[in-house]
């Protein structure tokens, strides 16, 4: 990395500062002169837009633990006493389960940015690693809130996820009953679900730092993906980047409002406003519409074990990303094959999200089963082939020269 | 003591970092036992183990759910159709196969937990293509006798332990 900045602290009390605790070195290193590959696009704003909604959801749900009640008898009631009694109750659980769509919303876009732009590519394999591990942290998080407001969806959605456990071979039954604290969903487990809904997002937190910090070694990628190779390729991040990012936040802050001020139940299901009943299932069990995709493997395997295991597997996949596409070419704007292929597959997530979603029977079981298949395909045989086969186009020298390599790798 | 130190020799102080680890090890995983198996059912929850249930206001070709360790249990008084009916499946391709009889004590009697053996939904009763239960989450269909018959589900549905009291008083668990 092109950094030739070295604070210089000005006066007497900075330069007492410095040699006990370089905080402000640290700030001035890292976030004002940071250097920062000038080409970056839209794109690269949803690492703040996402820093943002954690802090969102953590300010937001530590109010809300303030005023709910993690019992049983009273979980339901304590959300509608929120919603009418508590002073702005309403907004700030709106805020907090909008919030959480818009979460996956920024997230979603961040790793299919990562996948376009080959993001996950060395030097950056750590980096992925540790934002696959906060998308999995962020999955369970967000599973055990929407079991708190304790209605019909929150139940059934707890006792579906946790039964999943239940098919593991010879420690499944043992290891449900230790989950649920109790032979089905009841106080144990939501009890046990607020203690650690509200403990997660900070163990989030720590692995965002992880994340920034494996940032800051090799510093970002671009969207040609060529490395950065000096000073004339990159600009401090503030103001340039401090303002493009406040930018993009608050034209994502627009789409954020407009859930909770104009449509706050729409990303919701109307069966959670019916309090959890063990004795019945709702007819149309769904879950969230992030986790939808996966629901829609889960169900299209004729056999539980093999769709449980698939359902995980299509995470775990993610993990093994940088080594299953070893094309030397970063970026997809260089890659017509892999191209092609990755819009491909960013339809058949969508496609999954859409039949996770439907009921699983006749054309929609076929296609989901066809969908599972290419998501799989995508990662085990699309990569790993078109890594061997696909000829790249030329890329550019750098990124302050446009004229183009012949020899096809990119420099370092 | 020797004065020259043997490389190959375990020494005195390797069996001390050894039984201190070793101790260590042992010392943190009592101190973990609690912690871990506290998550487990509590005293007050196992204790709720069996109900009695008055059955004579069932009609026949009709059910009645209760619950039993927060689960439903679907108590079914069987017509002679559906009787055989179930015997007559016995011999069709199954899933996971069992006798009609291998599941009753009373043929009449059909006593299963109304829990899906997939993810562990709750069937609805008299609904799908086999006339007994269709569990409306993931699509499994079951027979008149509570067996798996079509859909994502590996087993049939579990007959809970029970025992008739008298000639109407069932008692479960």
């Amino acid at each position: 990395m092109a950094n030739d900045y070295q604070y210089e602290p000005k006066n007497s009390l900075t330069k007492w500062l410095d040699s006990r605790l370089p905080l402000l070195r640290f700030t001035n290193e890292h976030v004002l002169q940071f250097p920062t590959p000038k080409n970056l696009n839209y794109f690269w704003t949803f690492g703040f837009i996402l820093t943002m909604c954690l802090v969102t959801q953590i300010v937001t749900g530590i109010i809300l633990a303030m005023h709910y009640t993690p019992s049983v008898d009273s979980a339901f009631d304590s959300i509608e006493h929120i919603m009418r009694n508590v002073n702005y109750g309403w907004l700030i659980r709106y805020i907090h389960s909008n919030g959480a769509s818009m979460f996956f919303l920024a997230v979603f876009i961040h790793m299919f940015r990562g996948l376009y732009y080959g993001s996950y590519k060395e030097p950056r394999e750590v980096l992925w690693i540790l934002g696959c591990i906060i998308y999995f942290l962020m999955i369970v998080t967000a599973f055990m809130g929407y079991v708190l407001p304790w209605g019909q969806m929150s139940f059934w959605a707890a006792t579906v996820i946790i039964n999943l456990v239940g098919t593991l071979p010879l420690i499944g039954e043992s290891l449900t009953q230790m989950l649920l604290g109790g032979f089905a969903v009841d106080n144990p487990t939501l009890n046990r679900f607020f203690s650690l809904h509200y403990l997660l997002p900070f163990i989030i937190f720590g692995v965002v730092l992880l994340h920034i910090w494996a940032l800051h070694v090799p510093g970002n990628s671009n969207p040609i993906g060529v490395s950065v190779q000096g000073k004339q390729d990159t600009v401090a991040f503030h103001p340039y980047y401090t303002v493009k990012d406040f930018f993009a936040y608050v034209v994502f802050l627009i789409l954020f409002c407009y859930f909770i001020f104009y449509n706050p139940n729409i990303l919701g299901h109307a069966d959670n406003y019916i309090e959890a009943d063990p004795m019945v299932t709702p007819a149309h069990i769904v879950p969230e519409w992030y986790l939808l995709p996966f629901y829609a493997i889960l169900r299209a395997v004729p056999d539980k074990l093999t769709g449980v295991l698939l359902m995980f597997g299509s995470i775990a996949v993610l993990f093994f990303l940088p080594w299953l596409d070893t094309a030397k070419t970063r970026s997809a704007r260089y890659r017509p094959l892999y191209k092609f292929f990755f819009i491909l597959f960013f339809i058949d997530c969508l496609m999954l999200g859409y039949l996770g979603g439907v009921v699983p029977e006749g054309i929609y079981l076929l296609l989901s089963r066809v969908c599972t298949i290419y998501y799989f395909a995508f990662f085990l045989i699309v990569m790993p082939v078109l890594s061997r086969y696909e000829v790249p186009k030329p890329i550019p020298i750098g990124i302050s020269n446009p004229n183009l390599t012949n020899d096809m790798v990119a420099t370092d | 003591m020797s004065d020259t130190i043997d490389d190959d020799k375990p020494t005195r102080r390797d069996f001390l970092y050894i039984t201190t680890g070793a101790f260590g090890v042992v010392g943190a995983a009592s101190v973990a036992w609690p912690l871990i198996d506290q998550l487990n059912p509590d005293a007050s929850v196992k204790a709720v183990s069996s109900v009695e249930v008055d059955i004579s206001s069932i009609e026949p070709g009709s059910f009645l759910k209760v619950a039993w360790r927060g689960k439903p249990v679907y108590i079914r008084r069987r017509t002679e159709e559906e009787i055989s009916l179930a015997e007559l499946d016995d011999d069709a391709s199954l899933p996971d196969p069992q006798k009609d009889i291998d599941r009753v004590q009373k043929k009449e009697w059909l006593i299963v937990l109304g829990v899906c053996t997939h993810l562990g939904c709750i069937p609805i009763a008299n609904q799908g293509d086999y006339e007994g239960w269709f569990c409306p989450c993931h699509g499994s269909h079951y027979d008149i006798s509570g067996r798996i018959r079509k859909g994502p589900a590996p087993t049939n549905l579990e007959v809970p332990p029970y025992e008739f009291v008298t000639e109407t008083l069932l008692k479960i668990g």
